[in-house]
Formats: structure tokens, C-alpha cells, sequence
């Protein structure tokens, strides 16, 4: 067995102020990430990081606990912003608009950039009900049948429709955990989102129902750009077209999922997925 | 014999006893393996013989004065057989102990009934409140038809002394003082449920943690005022006021008016409101509130729509336990509202409700057998059903949101 402590003693000195690894720009980007620091407080949590994120595209950022993933999949739709002490600097575009900029309005990237949560956070109203709050917020439907088309769209878009068309007006809270998380993404894909940002999304899952979610990822990447976290490498590997491979705060390595599983550049990155630290 | 030396002496018995058994038990350990720690075979001798003893003074107490007072006995005696209850008690339980004398388990049954008895003294005690309390509303009503108290509208205790006597003709209708009740209640609950609500929301999303701790120790301390201050501030500040500015408006309000009471109740019960409400609407995880961001909400609709949905069961329980404490309140009504039982819902003219005029017919020198004062009992008998139901809707309207969400 490797010799941990001394390997990340080692990983630390190299891991600081290191350039990323890899290509980090695509053809056609939706998202354009310049120089991202994050802090909480004094102590940064994220160190200088820029990554493109092309269309249709499923990008997948894996690290070890702690590592900024999070971090970074929050700044994309300004959710660091709930974090008194969170404060995000560098240049991040969607669409040529710096969404860092003060003046941004957070409220319609959210609609633009939307989030699935780590544990499935349906809110406690029916289910037609959860998937029709955003429309209903953003004045998406001028009556009830066009609400009731946004909705069940959505609820077919997520592989939901047919296991609860019969109990829409069921609480959200009553059906299984992987069935509340695809009406999470149900409600995500109701406000018509160009990007969806998922964390852990399968964490709080069994297998099969991960399996669900995964087929579904595979199917709303030609619709939606995906930016997923997850703590599973063969998730990744499964439905990610492009890795992103954090360490403490660095983005190491960028590359397509393929070489980066079977021939990563970095040191780092290999102990990582090689299952040496995690 | 004074009881002070009885208990005392039966006590220190009790402490002797523990010490004789947490010896023998020790002794009985050196050679055998016993069934319980040496601990449990004092405990179970100190405490078992104290009980029996103790019950013994009791049943004889009750025997006596209730039962049969022929056989009534010196002080002397009694404390004489007391101890000797005690030593006989103690001594078979000493004579128990032994290797597989499970004393762990007998003490464990002791605490279980002894904790039994403490959390079933507020329902007996209830209870008794209520049986005394239907005991004396029963006579009232014996002598006033209960449907004159429940419907008369005419309220005026006072029962003529002579024939001839003016404005007293000892009507018993108590429409006024419920009507009076509410609408002070309603007007404190008009004042105190949105500020509460708002000062709750304010502080759990809004506020940042610096403000957070100073707004909300001091809306607490309004908690802490006594009701008679505020009944002070009511009569010197908030009626002047209402008065001077209704004569702005070409209104003649009374200097003791419904108004004043309800705005001043409302006050008072902020606090209630604010921090049960604070609780719970902190109580919601973050996770909904994400979710609802997530999807591009603003913080007010977030709040709107998601949270206080959500936190609902919890509002509306500390809404009623405000109104609760409204209705109850007493204070502040004798001194801003006045004690004139009129009917009206006009809230700028004087009104009385239920616990004034309980207090106003049970202050001074009162014969227990007129209606007037009898009255008190049965207008507490109404009030207490009135909470009573008022209790079971909030516990079914939380219970039915529990259902719907968990």
C-alpha cells in the first residue's frame, strides 16, 4: 500500500499555483470560466481556475472531498451568493455575458442556469404543483393548458410522466427518493434552462434508481449543457463527455472522459483515480 | 409531635437503612456474585420503607379526619406507629437480601411509577380545576336558566338589595362579555400577527447575524413587561392618543375604548408570535429554499411560496397560542377598556370581557351562594370549553398539514 500521508504531503506542493493540465477550451462554449477564486472568509477555496464548457455537452468534475467541485458548480449560477462569507472573483461568461458582473440579474440566470441538489428537495406541494412553480414564477404559461403542456413536457423530458401522471396532485414528498430527485429535474427543466448543474445528483440514491438518472443525463444532453459533480468515478467515466479533476482548490487536469480515465497527465490525477486518495 | 420532626426522623432512618443494606450486600458479595450492584439493595431498603411509612401517616391522616373522627389518636402515637411501620418494612426487606434478590429491577419499577405519578399531576390537577369549577356553575345554573347566560344579551350582576332599587335587575346574558372578548382579541391579533409574522421573517431571511442578535433579545424583553405597565401605557399614552386623534377626525371616542386595550394587547403578544414563528420558519431546511432559488425565484416569493407554506402547522400553532393568551389577558382590559358590558362591535366604544368581569364579581366580601358571584364560575366554565376547542382545531389543523407534507 502507498505511503498516504507522505503522498499528499508531496501532492500539496505540487498541486499549489500549478497551470491546468490538458486542453481547456472547446470549439463552441456556452460557458467561458477566466481566473476563478473563490474565498470564505480569508481562506480560499478556489485557486485561479478557467475551464470552457462547450454545448451539449456533459462535463463532469470529480476530486476529493473538499476540493472546491462544489464550489465551483455554485459560482455558474451565483448560489455562493446565499454564503455571507462566500466572495467569488475572476470572469465567468454565459452566452458573452459576464454573470459575475454586479448587475446581473441573478434571478433570470437562475432560470438560465438551473440546479439539481445533491438531495432530492421537493417542495411540499403536489407534483404538478412543484413543476409548475417556476413557470408559474416566470410567467411562462398564459393559461392553464399551457401550463399543463410546460409541466407534463417536463415531467416526460425527466422519465417521470408515466410513473405519476395517474397522482399529480400526490405531494411531491409521497413518491420514492430517485423519483423525487427526477421531479427535481423536472422542475429544473420546466423553466426551460440552457444549462443544468447537478450536484452529487445520485448521492442520496440506490443503484437502480442511479441508473434512471444516468440514462436520463445521457438523454437531456442534446437539449441541455449538463456541469455534473459527482463523488462516483464510474459515473463520470458513464456520462460525462469532458472531466474535470479538482485538488484542493486547483483545477488539475481537463480533458475528454475518455483519456483522462485510461491516460491522465497528472500525477495527481491518477493517484485520484486510481483510488489512491479520496 | 410536630410533622417537621416526624419527617425528619423518617428521613434520617432512611439514610441509616441505606447504609445497613449497602453493607449487608456487600458482605453477601465477597463470597456469592449478586444479582444487583450493592447500590440498588440500600436504595430499595431506604426508599421502600420511606413510601410505606409515609402512606401509612397519609391513610391514617385521611381515616381519620374523613372516616371515622371517633378514632382519632395523639400526634404522639401516630409518629410512635409510623416508626414502627417504618423498622418493620425495612427490616423484612433486609431480611430479602440476598445473591438472587433482584433489587436493580424493584427500584427500576419505583422510578417508572414515581415518574408515572409526576406527569399524570397536571391532568388530575386539571381535572380537579374542572370538577370544582362545573360543581359551582351547576348551582348558578340552578338558579339562572343556562339558555338566559348564553344567549341573554343584557348583562348587569348586580341583584337588587331593595324593591325599589335603580339599574340593578341582575341580568345574567354573557353575549356582551364574549363579544367584548373577541373583539379585543381580534384586534390583538390584527396588531400582532402580521408585525410577528414579518419581524419572524425579517429576522431568520433578511437579517444579517449582527441584527439578528440584537432585534430579537429585545423584542423578547416585551415579553417580559408586566401586563399592569402596559395597562399603564395603554391608559397615559395609547387612549389620549386615539382620543385626540378621533377628535381630529370629528369622532367622540371614550377615553376607554376597545381600541386601546386590542393595541396595547397586540403588543404585548409581538413576542409570542415573532419568536415561535422565527423558530420554525428556521426550522425549514435549506435545501427547499435552494431549490426555489435554483429555479430563479426571488427571496420574497421563495418565502411566500415555499417557506411559509411549509412552515405553516408551526405559524398557525403560535397564532393560536397567541389568541389564547389574548383572551386569557385581564390587565390591560380592566384599566384601557373598561368594565361596561355594552354589545357592540364598534371597536372605539368601552367594552368588558369574560376575565374582567369574573375579577370585578369575585373582588371584595362576596357571599358564595348569590348568583352574582356564582356567575364568575360558570362564565370560567365557558371560557374554559371556549379554549378547549379552540386547542383541538389548531391540533387538527397542524396534524392534517403534518399529514399532507411529511
Amino acid at each position: 500500500m502507498f505511503d498516504n500521508e507522505e503522498l499528499i504531503k508531496e501532492t500539496k506542493s505540487q498541486a499549489l499555483n500549478s497551470e491546468t493540465v490538458g486542453d481547456i477550451h472547446v470549439d463552441d462554449p456556452r460557458i467561458i470560466a477566466k481566473n476563478i477564486n473563490v474565498f470564505y472568509g480569508d481562506k480560499p477555496a478556489i485557486n485561479n481556475a478557467s475551464i470552457d464548457i462547450g454545448k451539449n455537452e456533459v462535463l463532469a468534475m470529480i476530486g476529493p472531498s473538499g476540493c472546491g467541485k462544489s464550489t465551483f458548480l455554485r459560482c455558474l449560477n451565483r448560489m455562493n451568493d446565499t454564503i455571507d462569507t462566500c466572495r467569488v472573483e475572476g470572469e465567468l461568461f454565459l452566452d458573452n455575458e459576464n454573470i459575475l458582473d454586479k448587475k446581473t440579474d441573478v434571478v433570470s440566470l437562475r432560470a438560465k442556469v438551473g440546479m439539481v441538489f445533491q438531495k432530492p428537495n421537493p417542495f411540499p406541494k403536489s407534483i404538478y404543483d412543484n413543476v409548475a412553480y417556476g413557470p408559474k414564477i416566470h410567467g411562462m404559461a398564459k393559461n392553464k393548458i399551457e401550463l399543463d403542456e410546460i409541466v407534463f413536457k417536463s415531467l416526460d423530458k425527466a422519465g417521470l410522466f408515466e410513473e405519476v401522471k395517474d397522482r399529480l396532485d400526490a405531494p411531491g414528498t409521497s413518491i420514492s427518493g430517485g423519483q423525487q430527485q427526477r421531479l427535481c429535474i423536472a422542475r429544473t427543466i420546466a423553466v426551460s434552462p440552457e444549462v443544468i448543474l447537478m450536484d452529487e445528483p445520485c448521492s442520496a440514491l440506490d443503484p437502480i434508481a442511479t441508473a434512471k438518472i444516468e440514462e436520463l443525463i445521457y438523454d437531456l444532453k442534446k437539449n441541455f449543457t449538463i456541469v455534473i459533480v459527482t463523488h462516483a468515478m464510474q459515473q463520470a467515466a458513464r456520462v460525462s463527455q469532458r472531466t474535470a479533476y479538482f485538488h484542493l482548490g486547483n483545477l488539475v487536469e481537463v480533458g475528454p472522459t475518455s483519456k483522462i480515465f485510461t491516460t491522465p497527465q497528472h500525477k495527481l490525477t491518477e493517484s485520484y483515480i486510481t483510488g489512491r486518495f479520496g | 409531635m410536630n410533622i417537621t420532626i416526624i419527617l425528619i426522623t423518617l428521613v434520617l432512618l432512611a439514610a441509616s437503612s441505606y447504609y445497613v443494606g449497602l453493607k449487608k450486600s456487600i458482605s453477601i458479595q465477597k463470597s456469592d456474585k449478586l444479582h444487583s450492584a450493592p447500590i440498588y439493595h440500600g436504595s430499595l431498603l431506604a426508599i421502600y420503607s420511606l413510601i410505606v411509612s409515609l402512606l401509612f401517616i397519609l391513610i391514617w391522616h385521611l381515616f381519620e379526619n374523613y372516616l371515622y373522627p371517633e378514632f382519632s389518636l395523639s400526634r404522639n402515637l401516630i409518629f410512635f406507629l409510623s416508626l414502627l411501620v417504618f423498622l418493620i418494612t425495612a427490616l423484612s426487606v433486609f431480611l430479602k437480601i440476598e445473591k438472587n434478590f433482584r433489587a436493580r429491577e424493584k427500584v427500576e419499577n419505583i422510578i417508572e411509577i414515581f415518574l408515572l405519578i409526576c406527569s399524570t399531576v397536571a391532568i388530575l390537577i386539571t381535572i380537579g380545576i374542572l370538577l370544582s369549577v362545573i360543581f359551582e356553575a351547576t348551582r348558578f345554573f340552578s338558579m339562572v336558566p343556562i339558555t338566559d347566560f348564553l344567549f341573554g344579551t343584557h348583562w348587569s350582576p348586580q341583584i337588587p338589595i331593595r324593591e325599589d332599587q335603580v339599574g340593578s335587575s341582575g341580568a345574567f346574558g354573557a353575549i356582551p362579555l364574549f363579544t367584548g372578548t373577541f373583539l379585543i382579541a381580534f384586534i390583538a391579533m390584527i396588531i400582532a400577527g402580521p408585525i410577528g409574522l414579518m419581524s419572524a421573517i425579517y429576522m431568520s431571511e433578511y437579517a444579517t447575524k449582527k441584527t439578528r442578535d440584537i432585534i430579537k433579545p429585545l423584542t423578547e424583553i416585551l415579553a417580559g413587561i408586566p401586563t399592569v405597565v402596559y395597562g399603564f401605557f395603554a391608559v397615559i399614552v395609547v387612549a389620549p392618543f386615539i382620543r385626540s386623534s378621533g377628535e381630529y377626525f370629528g369622532l367622540n371616542i371614550a377615553s376607554e375604548s376597545a381600541l386601546a386595550a386590542g393595541l396595547v394587547m397586540g403588543i404585548m403578544i409581538i413576542p409570542f408570535v415573532s419568536s415561535i414563528s422565527d423558530d420554525v420558519i428556521n426550522a425549514v431546511p435549506q435545501n427547499l429554499k435552494d431549490g426555489s432559488l435554483g429555479v430563479g425565484a426571488t427571496k420574497s416569493e421563495t418565502i411566500l411560496k415555499v417557506i411559509i407554506p411549509a412552515a405553516l402547522p408551526g405559524i398557525i400553532g403560535g397564532l393560536l397560542l397567541a389568541i389564547s393568551r389574548a383572551i386569557g389577558e385581564t390587565m390591560i382590559v380592566v384599566m384601557a377598556a373598561g368594565m361596561s358590558a355594552n354589545l357592540t362591535a364598534n371597536p372605539l366604544e368601552a367594552v368588558t370581557t369574560v376575565t374582567v368581569q369574573i375579577l370585578v364579581l369575585l373582588v371584595g366580601d362576596q357571599e358564595f351562594d348569590s348568583p352574582k358571584t356564582l356567575a364568575a364560575f360558570a362564565l370560567g366554565l365557558v371560557l374554559f370549553f371556549m379554549t378547549l376547542i379552540l386547542n383541538y382545531v389548531a391540533l387538527n389543523i397542524v396534524r392534517k398539514y403534518r399529514e399532507q407534507y411529511e
